[in-house]
């Protein structure tokens, strides 16, 4: 190490950058390489399932499957359309 | 029970037919009958490697295709007991080899073998599937670098979804990570992904480090595997990778720094 690098050792080592950048990409990299054949045949199957009952948009239905060690989870996201006037509470009147 | 091991790393150029020729003499010098095979169809070079390069009469592809029994292709080393090498071809292509061939072949190593050694290829197509296909076992070949760290968790993804154990949803393949290329003095001075980063990363056990070593490129120059250089630094990490392979408790040599006189100092001289 030369004189001059002693006054300016203070930023990060390269070996800590190489470290963070792969820690972020690999990230990234394992999301998408987890995510299994059929969730695209599952999102379309729970759209049909779920449009016999409320009228939905086919883009209304995501489907997401997060894997940590240890356990899994499948996130469904249903966006219903807002409720028409009049019909989203029932008359509990007689 | 024979067992398969696959020596593997996605990426080229980490070590992976240097780590095979080293790691099964060292695993033929503890006793145990070994077959080393090159997958790696079309760029033959374990030949080169462990200095049976004008011995090779028959290949791995010859036998596949029924040209040629397996006794004639497998090449007995002249100079450890117990070991052998069944080299590819150099002259076909990664298409030569199917899966039902390979098996077959196994299968008949199996019996005669206690450990098979297979040098895959480099990436993570048809080649490299088919070296890692049968494995009981992988030893990840990995330098301490970002793009050969990111191509062993590629290729650890393969394994967990496309051997032969994930698709029959047998017990999964014992994933092993063997460091090479460590160069302490590098990592001493932040310039080096330390053992502990690429852990913490790869996640799977470390079987072994190798340290960088001039030793690698001069028994390579010769034809022979690292292991018999016993006085290397790399070829005593390599015994010791075999140890703790075979179950026994072994510690990390080479990993503080040594102690350089005042002249090494002044000279800058490494290793």
């Amino acid at each position: 190490m030369s004189l001059f690098d002693f006054f300016r050792r203070k930023e990060p080592s390269a070996a800590a950058t190489a470290k963070d950048r792969l820690q972020i990409v690999l990230a990234h990299e394992r999301a998408d390489r987890n995510a299994p054949d059929f969730l695209p045949q599952l999102q379309k199957e729970l759209l049909a399932v779920i449009k016999k009952y409320v009228p939905i948009d086919d883009d209304k239905v995501a489907v997401k499957l997060e894997r940590e060690s240890g356990c899994s989870m499948l996130e469904v996201n249903v966006e219903l359309p807002a409720p028409q006037k009049g019909a989203a509470r029932t008359p509990a009147t007689v | 029970m024979a067992k398969i091991i696959t020596m593997t790393s996605g990426k080229g150029g980490v070590g992976k037919t240097t780590s095979s020729a080293a790691f099964g003499t060292g695993l033929a010098l503890r006793g145990f009958k070994t077959c080393i095979i090159d997958f790696d169809v079309g760029l033959r070079n374990l030949d080169l490697i462990m200095g049976c390069e004008r011995r090779v009469v028959f290949d791995f592809i010859n036998v596949v295709n029924g040209e040629a029994r397996l006794n004639q292709a497998l090449i007995k080393d002249k100079r450890v007991e117990n070991l052998f090498i069944l080299p590819t071809s150099q002259t076909r292509d990664k298409d030569a080899l199917t899966m039902a061939g390979v098996e077959k072949i196994l299968e008949e190593l199996k019996k005669e073998f206690d450990y098979i050694l297979c040098d895959s290829p480099a990436g993570i197509e048809k080649g490299a599937q088919m070296a890692l296909y049968f494995a009981d076992e992988a030893i990840i070949v990995t330098n301490p670098e970002v793009s050969s760290v990111r191509d062993s968790d590629r290729i650890l993804g393969v394994i967990q979804a496309k051997s032969r154990r994930a698709e029959q949803g047998l017990e999964p393949v014992k994933e092993h990570l063997l460091l090479t290329r460590y160069d302490l003095d590098r990592v001493e001075r932040g310039e080096m992904l330390k053992v502990e980063d690429v852990l913490e990363i790869l996640a799977i056990p470390l079987i072994g480090i190798i340290p960088e070593s001039p030793a690698v490129l001069k028994a390579s120059n010769v034809g022979m595997p690292v292991t018999l250089d016993e006085k290397s630094t790399a070829g005593q990490a390599y015994m010791d990778a075999v140890a703790r392979f075979l179950g026994e408790k072994v510690e990390h040599r080479f990993m503080k720094p040594e102690k350089k006189g005042f002249f090494d100092r002044l000279l800058r001289r490494t290793a």
